[in-house]
């Protein structure tokens, strides 16, 4: 396929292997934020292949892993309702609420829908007049045009039946909230591709600056990690810090700006809890007041459902980079992908997953 | 429900119960009485005409020869029973033939028990039995005894079909999982993940545009001029739902070994690809339904291989990889750019992501 | 948490709102919106997530690179280390049997 080959190509990621090993000189913790380029980075095989100096971090980008868990018992309350049909991405349907996840609930004869586009949920809705169709609006910023879009519509057409349960999470805040933290050990980053084909990528060279960190925008296939890697590790070697496009055939500096406007005008900044970080001011979008009518969380009295976390679950530590999922308690005895007790053992390009299939043949890159 | 199907079997004989009298299958045909007698005569034992199936005995006597018997037994409940390809009735006839083949047998007969619906179309239980019977007479498999029970409106998906087959395992082949050995050869007869994509094709939310066709087929005729090769064929399973790593993830299993694939090797159609791509799916994982792995001693290996070739099932056989010591029970991927990774067996269904 | 892929644009209607077009991704068609690219034309790459093409492929980017990559010195031809399953060549047959 154009495009996607030739940055699988073997001979090209071979060279740039070459390259990091030839120009690092001394250890270096690289976090990725993006849960696809995690996909990549185990599917591929990459970390055993880095010289040991690099460590690499899987960072908190999966909107399956981050997702509040009072939000996931919130989807699952107004799945369970019958006059609800209740569409979403296939990745949210495994992750565990704090007693069940939405495939049993489809499995005990909820009408829940795997879509593909936040579209085919609003055409569910006008083909279904007299249910409630609900949209799980999750993801970072690379998804919030669609979401926003899907409310556009739906308002457009004036439906009446049709509502996103939104939890939106944004790059930057998390970025921050891991390098300010006393215990950070990240040292660069990878930042999100599809999320700055949308954005852009000027919000982050002030937290370059502020924190002495180079952030290199990347893409999705083996090459374009690689390439990512070599070139934050080239700023690591020469003490620079600054915002580098790796990603230029899908990135501009000012984004996509259309899509930009969609979302200002459809959603507006808020707190977010992050499952297993906690609370990051700013780092959510929520619909604005004049699409109230569209927001499941007002139409559906689910209240303030409070949840609590597995006390043995550390995925917060996980996604912060601050342990390794083997170093878990519960790892691969009470917690695996069968019955997993949190999200990054059930998202295959979570960590903790992604440590499971993978490293019980590899032993563990370590320090 | 009852959509009417998508795909044109009009070409075939007309409906011989008369669909003006008759639009839509009964509860009183599966009652035992004259319309189960009607449904049975008209629609099943006009094409599965054969001397066992005649006397329509509570059960066919047949002759068979001294040996070893292999049994088989499937049911399918696949929706939506039409597809690009392929219906629910010929899935359910090759299945059970290629279940049979897998063992090393030689499909001889068939036995299937319908459940239908109420209100299940007539001319869609027509265009099924009209797909059975070709099915079979393409694997060379005769019908020989059959159940017919309808349920209330509401009490069963359209059709659901139980197929169980028999043959003979012919003298010197010795086929099962266990005998996978160290150093033999894993081959595989061709591109993998049409059928499951096909099915997600027609599913709602997820249609393409292009037509991507199951690949049901069967696959005894194949395996027959695979042993004539060589006998030397230690396990044969095709991988239907879960896909080649399922099936290689319990053969290594069973038999303790370590497995290593090429990911380069492991051929996808170019729109299977761009589907699996677009949904997130990793064709290892997927269903397949006209394709079987066989784990072949090293030394006959490229003898087998030929054999396939030059099969109409098996035109795009290729060598993915090896049985190994290192890992037992573990199947590993050598991805192309040299790094590798588990194979791991899935929990649950695979399911389409955005992440 | 950004699955899109490349796809090559077939045909754009620009009447319906939103402005929708059809997209190949390998020969498999599907119908994407475009309406945050107006300037796409049809034989255009887009980048496609969720149904909707959220940045135009820059072709003439993306040539350049692949053209550094060929410039680039050549890579190692056997990567040591970090592969623990190195395919073994057809080995003897077990005389076991």
């Amino acid at each position: 396929m154009r495009y996607i080959d030739e940055f699988r190509d073997a001979g090209t990621a071979k060279k740039f292997v070459a390259k990091i090993r030839e120009i690092t000189t001394r250890p270096w913790t690289i976090m990725e934020i993006c849960g696809g380029q995690t996909h990549t980075i185990v599917k591929y095989g990459i970390e055993p292949l880095l010289p040991p100096e690099i460590m690499l971090v899987h960072g908190p980008g999966c909107p399956v892993c981050v997702t509040a868990l009072e939000i996931i018992d919130k989807a699952i309350a107004i799945a369970s309702r019958p006059d609800v049909i209740f569409t979403s991405f296939g990745d949210m349907l495994r992750v565990p609420g704090s007693s069940t996840d939405l495939l049993s609930v489809k499995a005990k004869g909820g009408n829940v829908r795997i879509v593909y586009s936040p579209l085919d949920a609003v055409r569910l809705a006008q083909q279904n007049p007299h249910r409630k169709v609900v949209f799980f609006a999750v993801g970072f910023e690379t998804t919030a045009p669609a979401n926003a879009m899907a409310v556009w519509q739906a308002e457009r057409l004036g439906l009446t039946n049709f509502s996103i349960l939104c939890s939106h999470v944004l790059v930057p805040p998390a970025m921050e909230a891991i390098l300010s933290s006393p215990t950070n050990r990240v040292q660069g980053f990878l930042a999100a591709g599809h999320v700055c084909t949308v954005m852009g990528y000027e919000e982050y060279f002030p937290i370059a600056r502020r924190y002495h960190v180079p952030i290199v925008v990347t893409g999705f296939e083996p090459v374009d990690i690689l390439q990512g890697l070599a070139l934050t590790v080239e700023q690591l070697e020469n003490g620079e810090c600054t915002v580098e496009n790796q990603y230029t055939r899908s990135v501009r500096r000012e984004g996509n700006v259309p899509a930009q406007k969609l979302i200002a005008e459809v959603f507006e900044r808020t707190d977010r809890k992050w499952r297993g970080i906690g609370q990051i001011p700013g780092s959510g979008y929520r619909l604005r007041e004049q699409f109230s009518a569209y927001d499941a969380e007002r139409i559906f009295d689910v209240g303030h459902l409070a949840a609590e976390e597995s006390p043995l679950c550390i995925a917060g530590l996980v996604l912060q980079g601050l342990r390794k999922p083997h170093e878990c308690s519960a790892f691969g005895s009470r917690c695996t992908p069968e019955r997993p007790l949190g999200a990054p053992m059930v998202s295959s390009e979570g960590a903790c997953a992604a440590y499971y299939h993978y490293g019980r043949v590899q032993p563990h890159p370590t320090h | 429900m009852a959509g009417s199907p998508t795909y044109d079997f009009s070409a075939g004989p007309a409906c011989p119960i008369p669909i003006s009298d008759y639009p839509t299958v009964l509860l009183a045909h599966g009652g035992g009485g004259k319309l189960s007698q009607h449904l049975i005569q008209k629609l099943f034992l006009s094409q599965f005409q054969n001397p066992h199936l005649a006397p329509l005995h509570d059960g066919a006597i047949l002759p068979v020869d001294a040996g070893r018997l292999a049994f088989s037994t499937d049911s399918y409940v696949i929706h939506p029973i039409f597809f690009p390809g392929g219906t629910i009735g010929e899935l359910a006839v090759n299945g059970t033939v290629n279940d049979l083949a897998m063992c090393g047998a030689r499909p001889q007969y068939l036995s299937v028990a319908f459940i239908l619906e109420e209100g299940l179309p007539m001319g869609d239980l027509w265009r099924i039995v009209l797909a059975m019977r070709q099915a079979a007479d393409l694997a060379g498999i005769t019908l020989v005894t059959g159940d017919t029970k309808v349920v209330d409106k509401g009490k069963g998906d359209m059709i659901f079909i139980t197929t169980s087959g028999i043959g003979m395992i012919p003298e010197g082949i010795d086929i099962g999982p266990e005998r996978a050995r160290t150093g033999d050869t894993i081959i595989l007869s061709g591109s993998i993940a049409d059928h499951g994509i096909a099915i997600m094709s027609v599913r709602e939310g997820l249609e393409f545009e292009t037509q991507i066709a199951s690949d049901t087929a069967a696959l005894n005729g194949l395996v027959e001029s695979m042993f004539s090769a060589s006998k030397a064929i230690h396990v044969l399973r095709d991988p239907t739902r879960g896909g080649v790593a399922s099936a290689l993830n319990e053969i290594a299993g069973t038999a303790r070994v370590g497995m290593v694939l090429r990911e380069d090797s492991i051929p996808v159609r170019e729109e299977v690809r761009g589907a699996c791509e677009l949904l997130g799916l990793d064709p290892l994982y997927v269903a397949n339904e006209g394709k079987l792995l066989a784990i072949v001693d090293a030394a006959s290996s490229e003898r087998v291989l030929e054999a396939m070739r030059a099969h109409p099932r098996g035109r795009d056989a290729v060598i993915i990889g090896e049985v190994i010591d290192d890992h037992p029970g573990v199947v590993v991927m050598k991805s192309r750019i040299g790094g590798s990774r588990v194979v791991d067996m899935l929990s649950g269904e695979q399911l389409p992501r955005i992440c | 948490m950004c699955l899109a892929i490349p796809g090559k644009v077939l045909d754009i209607n620009r009447i319906s709102s939103p402005v929708m077009g059809k997209v190949s991704f390998g020969g498999i068609q599907k119908d994407v919106c475009l309406e945050w690219l107006p300037e796409v034309q049809p034989g255009d790459y887009v980048i496609v997530h969720v149904g909707f093409a959220i940045s135009r492929m820059d072709e003439k980017e993306a040539l350049e690179t692949l053209k550094l990559f060929e410039e680039m010195e050549g890579g190692l031809d056997e990567l040591d280390g970090g592969d623990p399953s190195d395919a073994p060549g057809p080995v003897e047959p077990d005389n076991s049997r």
